[in-house]
C-alpha cells in the first residue's frame, strides 16, 4: 500500500527523487479533494494514527507516560478516565496543539499514515488541516456563520471550486444546514450552544480532514443537544476517523467502537502521571474489561 | 398546619433590620463621592462662567496679539495641537500596537529579555512626563538628530510619553480575546500570523481604539514635556507642517495666565474651556466605542 502521497503532502522539504514540485503539488491537491483511495488503507483494522511510547512533559512535569495506541480507519475511539489522567493531553498531541503550550515536550512518536507528525520536516499547518479538532466549549469566531465555515479553507489556501458549495456541504454534514440556511450572514453567536458546537464541527469538516478530534464536545450542552451531536458522530464515522475524549461513560458506550481507559498514578516524586490502562472494543471494555482498574472505574467504584 | 408554617417563617419576617454601621459606611462613601463631584463641578462652573464671554469665533480664527488682546485668539495653538497630536498618533499607535502584539502573542514570557521588556514598559508608564521632554530635547531637538524646536519634536516627545500606555491598554484588549478563539483558528490550520490578523486583532479593535483615544487625550492636555521642546515660542502664524515652529493649547494657556491684563486672562479661560470640551468629547467617544462594540464572549 503506497503511503507516499501522504508523506509528500505533509513533508515540506523537496524530494526530487519523487518527481519534484509539480508532482508533489498534484498529490497534495488530489488528497485535498478527498481522493484517499490510493493513500488510505480501506481495512478497518489498519490504523490511521498510531502512538508509540508517547510521553508528554510540561516542563519537568511528566503528564503522560509511555502510551501505545492506534486509531482505526473510520472508527470512533473514545478516551475515558478520571480528571488529570492525560486523555486530553494525548488528544492534543494528535494535531500538535500541545505545541502551543510553553514547555510542552513530546517523546516517542505520533504517526499519521506512517508519517511521524513530530518529524523535523513536517508542516504542522497541514497536520492540523488533516486532523481537525472540536473543543470542549463551543468556540465559534465572532463572525458570520458563512465566514466561520469558510475560514479554514481560506487560511489554508485550499483550492475549492465554489466556497458556497463547500460551506453548504460542511453544514449539511454537520446536520446544521436546515437550521441556518436562511441566516448564513448572521453572527455565529446568535446560535444556541448546541448549534454553535455543530457549527464548530462543520468548520472542522470544511478543511476536508481525515481525522476529527473531539475534546469533551458535549460537556457544556444539554441532553437534547448532546443527543444530536452523538447522532451526528455516527453519521460522520462514515467519512472520518473520530477520536473523542469524554467524561461521560454512557456517551463512550453509545458512540464508540473502541475505548481506551486512562488513569493517573502517583509517581515517586508525588506528581500524578497519566497512563493508558487498556484499550479494546467498547463492548468488551464495558462488559468484561481485562484490568481491575477499568472495572472499578466503569462500575463507579473509583473516579 | 397553616399556623405552624407561619411560626416557622416568622424569623425571616422581621422586617428590614437597621444596621447602623452599614448606614454610616454608605454615608461616608457617599460623602467622598459628593466631595469629588462638587469640586469638579465647581472648577467646571468657574471655567464656563469666565470663559464663555470670549468663547467666540475670534478664539479659533485669530492669532494671539499683545496689542489687541480683547479680540485675539489661539488659532496657532489649535492648529499646532492638531499637527502635534496627529503626528503623535501616527508615531505612537503603530509602534505601540505592534509592540503589544509581540509581547502578547509572540513573546515567550520565560525568556529573560521578554520579562525585562515587560517590566520596563510598566516602569516607563510611571516616568514623569518632563523626563520625556528632556530626552527629546537632548536627542531630537539638539544632539544627534537636531531637528530643532519644531512640531515633529513635540510629537516625538508625546509619542514616547503615551507609548507605554498604548502598549499596556492594547495588551489588555488582546488578552480579553478568549484563548479558545486562537485555539480554534490554529486548529483549522491557520498560522499564528493569520490568527492574529484575522481573529485576534479584529476582536480587540474596540478595546485598542478606546485605550488609544484615552492615551491621545492625555497627550493633548500635556504641557510639561512640550515646554522643553519649543512649544513656548510666541507665534502668530499657523504651523504649516511637521518642521514648522509651533505651540499647543496647554502651553498657550500656560503663557496667557501670568499676563497682567484681564483680557489675556479671559482669553486663557476661553482656551481652557475649549480644551476641556475637546477632552470630554474624546473621552465620551472612547466610552461610546467601548459600550457599542463590547463583546460578550
Amino acid at each position: 500500500m503506497s503511503r507516499a502521497p501522504v508523506e509528500r503532502a505533509l513533508v515540506t522539504t523537496p524530494q526530487p527523487e519523487q518527481g519534484g514540485r509539480r508532482r508533489r503539488h498534484a498529490a497534495a491537491v488530489r488528497s485535498m479533494a478527498g481522493a484517499w483511495s490510493g493513500a488510505v488503507p480501506a481495512i478497518a483494522s489498519e490504523s490511521v494514527m498510531t502512538l508509540h511510547d508517547l510521553s508528554v512533559y510540561y516542563g519537568d512535569f511528566l503528564a503522560v507516560h509511555d502510551v501505545d495506541l492506534h486509531f482505526g480507519y473510520r472508527e470512533i475511539t473514545a478516551l475515558i478516565g478520571p480528571s488529570g489522567c492525560g486523555k486530553s493531553t494525548v488528544l492534543r498531541c494528535l494535531n500538535r496543539m500541545n505545541d502551543l503550550i510553553i514547555g510542552a515536550r513530546v517523546e516517542g512518536s505520533v504517526t499519521y499514515h506512517g508519517v511521524d507528525i513530530y518529524g523535523p520536516d513536517v508542516d504542522v499547518i497541514e497536520v492540523r488541516r488533516r486532523v481537525g479538532m472540536v473543543f470542549q466549549k463551543p468556540n465559534p469566531f465572532p463572525k458570520s456563520i458563512y465566514d466561520n465555515i469558510a475560514y479554514g479553507p481560506r487560511v489554508t489556501g485550499m483550492k475549492v471550486a465554489s466556497m458556497a458549495e463547500t460551506v453548504e456541504h460542511a453544514l449539511r454534514s454537520a446536520a446544521l444546514w436546515d437550521e441556518v440556511k436562511d441566516k448564513l450572514k448572521e453572527n455565529a453567536y446568535s446560535l444556541s450552544g448546541g448549534q454553535q458546537q455543530r457549527l464548530c464541527i462543520a468548520r472542522a469538516i470544511a478543511t476536508q480532514p481525515d481525522v476529527i478530534l473531539m475534546d469533551e464536545p458535549c460537556s457544556s450542552l444539554d441532553p437534547i443537544a448532546t443527543a444530536k451531536i452523538e447522532d451526528l458522530m455516527h453519521s460522520l464515522a462514515d467519512e472520518f476517523t473520530i477520536i473523542i475524549v469524554t467524561h461521560n461513560m454512557q456517551q463512550a458506550a453509545r458512540v464508540s467502537q473502541r475505548t481506551a481507559f486512562f488513569t493517573a498514578e502517583a509517581d515517586d516524586q508525588g506528581g500524578r502521571v497519566g497512563r493508558l490502562v487498556e484499550v479494546d472494543e467498547t463492548r468488551k471494555i464495558f462488559s468484561n474489561p481485562a484490568k481491575k482498574a477499568t472495572e472499578d472505574y466503569i462500575s463507579g467504584r473509583f473516579g | 398546619m397553616a399556623t405552624a408554617t407561619l411560626a416557622a417563617a416568622r424569623p425571616i419576617l422581621g422586617g428590614r433590620r437597621s444596621d447602623i454601621r452599614s448606614i454610616v459606611f454608605a454615608g461616608i462613601l457617599w460623602a467622598c463621592l459628593a466631595a469629588a463631584c462638587t469640586f469638579l463641578f465647581f472648577v467646571l462652573a468657574v471655567i464656563v462662567d469666565k470663559g464663555v464671554d470670549r468663547f467666540d469665533a475670534n478664539l479659533v480664527n485669530r492669532p494671539p496679539s499683545t496689542i489687541r488682546p480683547a479680540t485675539a485668539g489661539v488659532a496657532p495653538a489649535i492648529y499646532g495641537t492638531l499637527w502635534v497630536i496627529g503626528m503623535t498618533a501616527l508615531i505612537a499607535l503603530p509602534l505601540g500596537i505592534a509592540a503589544a502584539i509581540y509581547l502578547e502573542e509572540y513573546a515567550n514570557p520565560r525568556r529573560w529579555y521578554n520579562r525585562l521588556i515587560e517590566v520596563n514598559v510598566q516602569n516607563l508608564a510611571a516616568v514623569p512626563a518632563i523626563i520625556y521632554g528632556i530626552l527629546t530635547l537632548a536627542f531630537v531637538v539638539r544632539g544627534p538628530i537636531s531637528i530643532g524646536a519644531v512640531a515633529l519634536a513635540g510629537s516625538i516627545a508625546l509619542a514616547l510619553l503615551i507609548l507605554p500606555v498604548i502598549i499596556i491598554t492594547t495588551r489588555e484588549a488582546l488578552r480579553a480575546v478568549p484563548v479558545e478563539i486562537r485555539a480554534g483558528s490554529l486548529a483549522l490550520g491557520a498560522t499564528r500570523w493569520q490568527t492574529v490578523w484575522r481573529q485576534v486583532l479584529p476582536a480587540a479593535v474596540p478595546g485598542i481604539a478606546t485605550g488609544s483615544i484615552l492615551a491621545l487625550s492625555r497627550a493633548i492636555g500635556e504641557a510639561a514635556p512640550l515646554i522643553l521642546v519649543g512649544a513656548t515660542t510666541f507665534i502668530t502664524f499657523l504651523p504649516d507642517g511637521p518642521l514648522s515652529r509651533y505651540t499647543v493649547l496647554p502651553v498657550q494657556i500656560y503663557n496667557l495666565v501670568p499676563q497682567d491684563r484681564d483680557a489675556f486672562r479671559d482669553l486663557a479661560y476661553a482656551a481652557i474651556l475649549l480644551l476641556i470640551i475637546i477632552l470630554l468629547a474624546m473621552n465620551a467617544l472612547a466610552i461610546w466605542l467601548r459600550n457599542r462594540y463590547q463583546h460578550r464572549w
